[in-house]
C-alpha cells in the first residue's frame, strides 16, 4: 500500500532523512517512534506529499505520488497541529471539508456526537481552546470513509475520556482492515495499540518490527523502557 | 481552485481587517468629498494616495494573510487538492476581497454625491481599475515573500522595504539617474525604466487622463507617441497585465515545490 | 476707455452715412439690381460688374461660377443666393475689392489659388473703407480674407477654411494688415495657418469668433494696439493666441482649449503693455499664459483649469497683478525662470493649496508657493515629467515648501482665497 525507496530529504544543511527503505502492505497498525527531530514528521509529510523528497520514491496504492494528489483522497491525515482559519465557524469547517472531500452531509454527526461538540458548532474557530481544536482535528480526520489513516502525535491535548473515545474510534478502523500510521510520543499508547513499530534516528531506520520483538531484542518488558535502552546504548 | 478562493474569500470578509479596510476607504472618499466639494479634485488627491497607500495595504495584507492561514495551508494540503489550486485560490481570495472593499468603500461616497452623472465618471473608473491592478500585483508579490521566507519578521521586513522601493527610492533613483545622464536622449530609457515598477505605471495611467496637457509639453518624439496617441494607454494596461501574471506564474511554481 | 470707445463707435457711424450719401450723389445714375445666371441677362459676374453702375446689387442665383479675380473698383453689393460658388480653380484670386463702400455677402468661394510669391485670398480688399463681408463659406482658402490698408469694416459669419497641412503653403483665414476699425465677429475659422492675424492693426474688435484646429496660431497679434477681443473660443490649435509687440490689448471672456504641444499656449504674451486680461477659461493647455518681457498687465477673474502650467513668467516682466483667479488643477501653478521683480500673486484660489482658515475670512491663514521645486527640475531635465506626482516628488516638494532654496522665497500668494472665486 505504501513504499518507499531510499528517501532522502534535507532542509538547508540539515539532512532530515537519509535512506529511508519501507514498505507497509499489510493492515494494521504501525507506530512510527524516534526523539524529537528523528524525521517522524518528515516522513509522514513526504507520504502526504507535503514534503517534496531531494531523492528517492514514494508510491501509494502501487502509483508514485510525484505531483499527484488524487490519492490523498484515501487517505485521512491528522497533522500534529490543528489550527485552523479563525474566522470561519465550526460547522462552516465541517462543510468545507465535506465539500472538498465530496462527502454526503452529517456524516460526521455521529463524531461531533462522541467528542461532544454540539455546543461549538456555531461558534468561530478561533475561540476554541487548545483540546477543542484537536477534537475538531480529529473529526476532521475520521469524518471521511479513507483507506488509510495517518495521524501525527493524535493524543496531544486529550482529556482522559476523549482519549478513550480516540483509541475506540482507531481500533475500529483498524478492524476494518485499514492500514494505520501513527507517530507519537507516548508509549504506553503506542504499546496498547500497535503491532508494528518503526524507530527513527537521524533521518535512518533503527528498526523495523514488531512491537514484541523490539521488546524481545532490548530484552525489557516495557516498550518505553525498551526505547530509552535503544537509544543510551546506541549513544554510549 | 474555486472552491478554496470561495472560502478564503470568505474567511477574510468575515475577518475585521476588511471592514477596517473598507471603512477607511469610504471615510477617505467621504472626507475629500465633503471637504473639497468638488469632485474632480477629490478624484485628483485620491489618486495621489491610490498608488501609494493600495501597494502599501495589499502588501501587508498579503504577507499578513499568507502567515495567518499557514496552518490552514496545511489542512489543505493533505486533502486531495492540487498544490497550485491552494495557493492560486487563496492569493485571488485576498486579492479580490481587497478589491472588493476598495470598490465598495470608494464607490459608495461617490455615489451618493453623483458620480453616474459626472463628466469625471472616466477618471474614477480608471482610478478603480489602477486600485484594483495594484491590489492584485502587490497582494502577488507578498505571496511571494511568504513563500520563499519561512521567517514571519523576515517576511514582513522584506514586505515593507518592497513597498519602500516601489513606492520612494525607485523613483528617486530614477531622478538621480535622469538628472546626472541630462544630455543624452532620455525619453526611451524612463519610459523603459517607468514599466519595471508597477506603481510608476499606475501613476502613468492617472498622467495619462490628468496632466495630457503637460506630458504634450516635451519635445521627445518617443513621448509624443506614448502619450500622445492611445499606444501609451495600451502599452501601459499590457504591461500592468504582464505584472499581474508574472508573479501569480511564480506562485504557481514555487507552491509546486515547497515543503511544508 | 469705455468713453472712448464709444466716440470711435459715434464717429464711425457717422462717417460710414457721410460716405454713403456721397456715393449716391455723386454716381450718375441710381442704383440698379441686377441678376447673374445662367439664363439671366448675365451669364457670368465678371461682366454684372463691368455694367453695374456705383451702388448696385449684384443678386447672384445659385449655381457654380468658374470664376476668378473678379476685380471690384466701385461700390458695389455683390449677394449670393442660395451659397451660389465662385470656383476659382486655383487662379489666383476670388475676388479682389478695390473701391470703398463693397459689401459681399452669401458666396461660396472655393480653391482659391496657392503661390509662394503672392498672397492669394478667396476675398482681397485694399485701400478700401467701408467694406462688409458677412455669411459667406471660403472653403478651401488659401488666404480667406486678407485686408490691407482699409478701415471701417466688418466681417461677419464667415466661415473660413482649407485642407491644407503645412505652414508654409497656407494662409491665414482672416488676415489684416495695416488697417483700423474693423469689427470680426461671428466667424468660424479652421485648418488654416492662423485663424485671425493682425499686423500693424489698431482699435479694432474681435468677437465671438470660433478658431480652431490651425496650425499655427488661432490668433496672432503684431504691432497692433487699442484693440479688444472677446468671447472668442480657441480651440486645438498649433500654439493658441500670441500677442506680440502690442500695447493697450482688452482680453476677456474668451475661451482656450486644448491647446497642446511642445512650448505651445492658451495665449501667448510677448513684449506687450498695458494689457487687460479678465474673465478668460483657459483649460487643458500645455501651458495656459506664457508671459515674456511683458508689463502692466492685469489677470484677473481666469480660469485655470488642468492645463500643464497655468502660467510661465520668462524674462523682463513687471508690474503684472495676477488677482482673483481660479487655478484649478493644473500639473504646475506657476513657472518662473527669473526674479520676482514687482509683480504680484494675490487674492486667488489654487485648488493645490493646502492651508487652513481659522478665522474664517475666506483667506487662507498661511501664504501658498505656486512654484514647486519639481517644475524647476522638468524644466532643466525634461524626461523627469515621467515622475510627476509620484510620492517622492511630493516628498521634496514638500521640503522645499518648508525652507526654500532654489524658488523664489518672496513668490506667494499672501492671501490665498478658501473657496473658488466666482465670477459670471
Amino acid at each position: 500500500m505504501i513504499e518507499i525507496r531510499d528517501l532522502h530529504k534535507k532542509f538547508g544543511k540539515n539532512r532530515v532523512l537519509q535512506g529511508i527503505n519501507l514498505k507497509f502492505d499489510k493492515p494494521g497498525i504501525t507506530a512510527i517512534l524516534g526523539p524529537n527531530g528523528s524525521g517522524k514528521t518528515t516522513l509522514i509529510k513526504s507520504i502526504l506529499g507535503m514534503v517534496i523528497p531531494n531523492e528517492g520514491m514514494i508510491k501509494v496504492y502501487d502509483k508514485n505520488i510525484k505531483s499527484q494528489w488524487k490519492y490523498r483522497k484515501r487517505v485521512n491525515y491528522l497533522p500534529q497541529i490543528a489550527n485552523f482559519p479563525n474566522n470561519l465557524k465550526l460547522s462552516e469547517l465541517l462543510a468545507m471539508i465535506r465539500n472538498l472531500r465530496q462527502l454526503p452531509a452529517h456524516d460526521e454527526d455521529p463524531l461531533i456526537e462522541l467528542f461532544e461538540l454540539q455546543p461549538f458548532l456555531n461558534k468561530k474557530l478561533g475561540h476554541l481552546s487548545g483540546g477543542t481544536r484537536q477534537k475538531v482535528n480529529l473529526v476532521l480526520t475520521f469524518m471521511s470513509e479513507g483507506d488509510m489513516l495517518i495521524l501525527d502525535e493524535p493524543t496531544t491535548g486529550l482529556d482522559p475520556v476523549s482519549l478513550v473515545r480516540l483509541k475506540e474510534l482507531i481500533l475500529k478502523e483498524k478492524a476494518k482492515g485499514k492500514t494505520i500510521l501513527i507517530s507519537s510520543h507516548i508509549m504506553s499508547f503506542v504499546d496498547e495499540m500497535a503491532d508494528e513499530v518503526v524507530f527513527l534516528l537521524e533521518g535512518k531506520i533503527y528498526f523495523h518490527g514488531s512491537v514484541k520483538a523490539l521488546k524481545e531484542q532490548s530484552e525489557e518488558t516495557d516498550l518505553e523502557r525498551a526505547i530509552a535502552n535503544i537509544l543510551s546504548s546506541n549513544h554510549a | 481552485m474555486l472552491k478554496i478562493l470561495k472560502y478564503s474569500f470568505y474567511d477574510l470578509i468575515r475577518s475585521r481587517w476588511s471592514y477596517v479596510y473598507l471603512i477607511f476607504y469610504a471615510m477617505l472618499g467621504t472626507v475629500l468629498l465633503f471637504l473639497n466639494n468638488d469632485l474632480s479634485k477629490a478624484i485628483i488627491t485620491l489618486m495621489n494616495v491610490v498608488t501609494v497607500l493600495i501597494p502599501l495595504i495589499g502588501t501587508i495584507f498579503g504577507i499578513m494573510y499568507y502567515y495567518d492561514s499557514r496552518e490552514f495551508t496545511e489542512l489543505l494540503l493533505a486533502q486531495p487538492i492540487k498544490r497550485s489550486s491552494i495557493f492560486l485560490g487563496q492569493y485571488l481570495g485576498v486579492a479580490i476581497s481587497l478589491s472588493a472593499s476598495l470598490l465598495i468603500g470608494l464607490g459608495i461616497p461617490f455615489i451618493i454625491y453623483g458620480i453616474f452623472t459626472s463628466p469625471a465618471i472616466w477618471d474614477f473608473s480608471l482610478l478603480l481599475v489602477v486600485g484594483v491592478f495594484l491590489t492584485f500585483i502587490f497582494t502577488a508579490l507578498s505571496f511571494n515573500i511568504g513563500l520563499r521566507n519561512e521567517n514571519k519578521i523576515k517576511g514582513f521586513g522584506y514586505a515593507i522595504l518592497l513597498w519602500l522601493f516601489m513606492a520612494v527610492i525607485f523613483d528617486g533613483l530614477l531622478l538621480i539617474s535622469l538628472v546626472y545622464f541630462d544630455e543624452y536622449p532620455l525619453d526611451k530609457f524612463s519610459l523603459i525604466a517607468t514599466t519595471l515598477n508597477p506603481i510608476d505605471l499606475s501613476r502613468i495611467l492617472i498622467l495619462l487622463k490628468l496632466d495630457i496637457s503637460a506630458l504634450l509639453g516635451y519635445t521627445g518624439a518617443v513621448f509624443q507617441k506614448f502619450f500622445g496617441t492611445s499606444s501609451g494607454m495600451i502599452i501601459s494596461l499590457a504591461v500592468l497585465i504582464v505584472w499581474v501574471v508574472t508573479p501569480m506564474y511564480f506562485i504557481y511554481r514555487k507552491a509546486l515545490r515547497k515543503d511544508f | 476707455m469705455i468713453i472712448f470707445r464709444n466716440f470711435l463707435e459715434v464717429n464711425f457711424a457717422k462717417i460710414y452715412t457721410a460716405f454713403v450719401l456721397c456715393g449716391l450723389i455723386i454716381s450718375p445714375s441710381y442704383a440698379q439690381s441686377l441678376e447673374v445666371c445662367s439664363n439671366c441677362a448675365f451669364d457670368n459676374i465678371q461682366e454684372a460688374i463691368e455694367a453695374a453702375t456705383p451702388g448696385s446689387t449684384i443678386k447672384v442665383r445659385n449655381g457654380i461660377y468658374r470664376e476668378n479675380n473678379l476685380l471690384i473698383e466701385k461700390s458695389l453689393h455683390l449677394v449670393g443666393e442660395e451659397l451660389a460658388e465662385i470656383d476659382v480653380e486655383n487662379q489666383g484670386y476670388g475676388i479682389v475689392v478695390k473701391s470703398d463702400n463693397v459689401t459681399i455677402s452669401g458666396l461660396k468661394i472655393s480653391n482659391v489659388g496657392q503661390s509662394y510669391t503672392d498672397d492669394y485670398a478667396s476675398i482681397y480688399i485694399t485701400r478700401s473703407n467701408h467694406f462688409k463681408v458677412s455669411n459667406n463659406v471660403l472653403k478651401e482658402a488659401t488666404f480667406g480674407v486678407l485686408v490691407e490698408k482699409s478701415h471701417y469694416g466688418l466681417i461677419e459669419n464667415n466661415t473660413i477654411s482649407s485642407t491644407k497641412t503645412e505652414e508654409a503653403s497656407a494662409g491665414n483665414g482672416i488676415h489684416l494688415w495695416h488697417s483700423s476699425n474693423v469689427e470680426i465677429r461671428k466667424n468660424e475659422v479652421f485648418n488654416l495657418r492662423d485663424g485671425i492675424y493682425f499686423e500693424f492693426v489698431d482699435d479694432s474688435k474681435v468677437i465671438d469668433n470660433y478658431s480652431h484646429d490651425n496650425l499655427r496660431y488661432g490668433l496672432h497679434f503684431m504691432f497692433s494696439n487699442r484693440d479688444e477681443y472677446h468671447y472668442n473660443t480657441f480651440t486645438e490649435n498649433g500654439a493658441g493666441v500670441a500677442v506680440m509687440f502690442s500695447k493697450f490689448i482688452s482680453m476677456s471672456h474668451n475661451k482656450f482649449f486644448r491647446n497642446w504641444g511642445t512650448a505651445s499656449y492658451g495665449i501667448l504674451l510677448k513684449e506687450i503693455y498695458d494689457a487687460k486680461i479678465f474673465q478668460n477659461t483657459l483649460e487643458e493647455n500645455t501651458i495656459g499664459i506664457q508671459v515674456e518681457g511683458s508689463t502692466r498687465i492685469n489677470y484677473k477673474n481666469n480660469d485655470f483649469i488642468q492645463n500643464g502650467w497655468a502660467i510661465k513668467v520668462r524674462g523682463a516682466c513687471y508690474t503684472n497683478n495676477f488677482e482673483a483667479n481660479n487655478f484649478l488643477n493644473n500639473s504646475f501653478d506657476i513657472s518662473y525662470n527669473s526674479k520676482l521683480n514687482d509683480n504680484k500673486f494675490s487674492g486667488n484660489y489654487w485648488s493645490n493649496y493646502s492651508g487652513y482658515d481659522l478665522d474664517k475670512n475666506g483667506v487662507g491663514d498661511v501664504p501658498y508657493r505656486p512654484v514647486k521645486l519639481f517644475s524647476y527640475v522638468v524644466n532643466e531635465t525634461p524626461e523627469t515629467i515621467i515622475l510627476l506626482r509620484s510620492l517622492f516628488i511630493s516628498i521634496i516638494d514638500f521640503s522645499e515648501k518648508v525652507s526654500p532654496v532654489f524658488t523664489p522665497d518672496n513668490l506667494l500668494d499672501e492671501q490665498p482665497l478658501m473657496k473658488r472665486v466666482g465670477h459670471d
